[in-house]
């Protein structure tokens, strides 16, 4: 492909070195059991959990959706989602492509796996007018489950989470107690959340705060 | 709170994710070196403030964070439509006027 355009970028790995320790946004708040307000256990009373899932490698694509959709179907094996607000999900359920507005993608990837895919689109993509920026070290991701996670949102947001509003295959974003978030409804019984770093703290303290009425569990 | 129907997401928001950046359809001029002063002051600093339909520049700061634009109605805030950028209002003060007239005629006779 065109060597000129993939060599004038500078990529590199952000995490080359997995002896390297890493800490996510909430691994002090969740992990530290000394702080004077330890994270909630997982017990039989629990209707909603919550479970962050660090490290996952995202990528924001931007680009127009002809350019980046043949793309990304030939590297990923996912199609981009054209209609607004999509979510969609590669077989395996590991890897995911968000429609964040008309020109941007959220790519979400097993760990590990993001600046490999970085590289390998920049090459398909070759001469083509496009961004890719890895913002893994930027936000995390965190999964609310349980029967009460829906009542649990709808403390939280403004946005109606309604199932009839709110499907299966639907992410938006909207207001999160007063910060910003990414919503997704990955499937029938999950919710996902995409908080910023510095955010990420914040509400986590929200929700367990909001999720007490319904004995939220933090999974570790 | 209002809701605004964002024309790039394509559903009703809440109003806590959008910012209000003015007035829409401002054109900077061609040439900035042939503007006179007062055409200059014009496009930098002047605005309309009119009482009645207004079309202003909106952003969807916290959902897809595009720009858009909204007819509002400044006295009673009703919403007319939103558009996205480069289209031109279907809803101007004149239009609405039309229909008003077309109204009260249909309603005389």
């Amino acid at each position: 492909m065109s060597d000129t355009s993939c060599a004038s970028v500078a990529t590199f790995d952000t995490c080359p070195d997995v002896s390297i320790p890493m800490e996510s946004p909430l691994s002090v708040a969740v992990n530290q059991v000394s702080m004077s307000t330890p994270a909630p256990a997982v017990s039989q009373e629990s209707q909603v959990q919550f479970e962050e899932k660090p490290f996952l490698g995202h990528l924001i694509l931007r680009g127009s959706a002809m350019v980046l959709g043949e793309a990304v179907s030939e590297v990923l094996g996912v199609s981009l989602p054209s209609q607004p607000l999509g979510l969609v999900f590669d077989a395996s359920g590991q890897r995911s492509v968000q429609w964040l507005s008309p020109d941007e993608w959220l790519v979400i990837v097993p760990s590990g796996e993001e600046f490999e895919l970085e590289n390998r689109l920049r090459e398909v993509l070759g001469a083509a007018h496009f961004a890719i920026v890895n913002v893994s070290g930027g936000q995390t991701l965190i999964e609310l489950s349980g029967d009460k996670a829906r009542e649990l949102l709808m403390k939280s947001v403004t946005y109606d989470v309604h199932p009839s509003n709110f499907p299966v295959g639907k992410a938006v974003s909207v207001a999160f107690a007063k910060a910003s978030a990414i919503l997704r409804r990955p499937s029938e019984t999950r919710y996902e959340l995409v908080l910023r770093r510095s955010f990420a703290d914040y509400c986590y303290r929200w929700l367990v705060d909001a999720g007490e009425d319904y004995g939220l569990g933090v999974t570790r | 709170m209002f809701y605004i129907h964002c024309p790039y997401c394509g559903e009703y928001r809440g109003e806590e994710e959008f910012s209000p950046k003015g007035e829409a359809h401002i054109t900077r001029p061609a040439d900035p070196d042939g503007c006179s002063d007062e055409e200059w002051g014009s496009y930098l600093f002047f605005r309309q403030n009119p009482r009645g339909v207004h079309h202003e520049l909106w952003v969807h700061t916290l959902g897809c964070r595009k720009f858009f634009n909204i007819t509002r109605h400044t006295v009673s805030y009703e919403i007319f439509e939103t558009y996205r950028m480069g289209e031109q209002p279907k809803v101007t003060e004149q239009s609405l006027a039309e229909a008003l007239n077309k109204t009260r005629k249909e309603e005389s006779v």
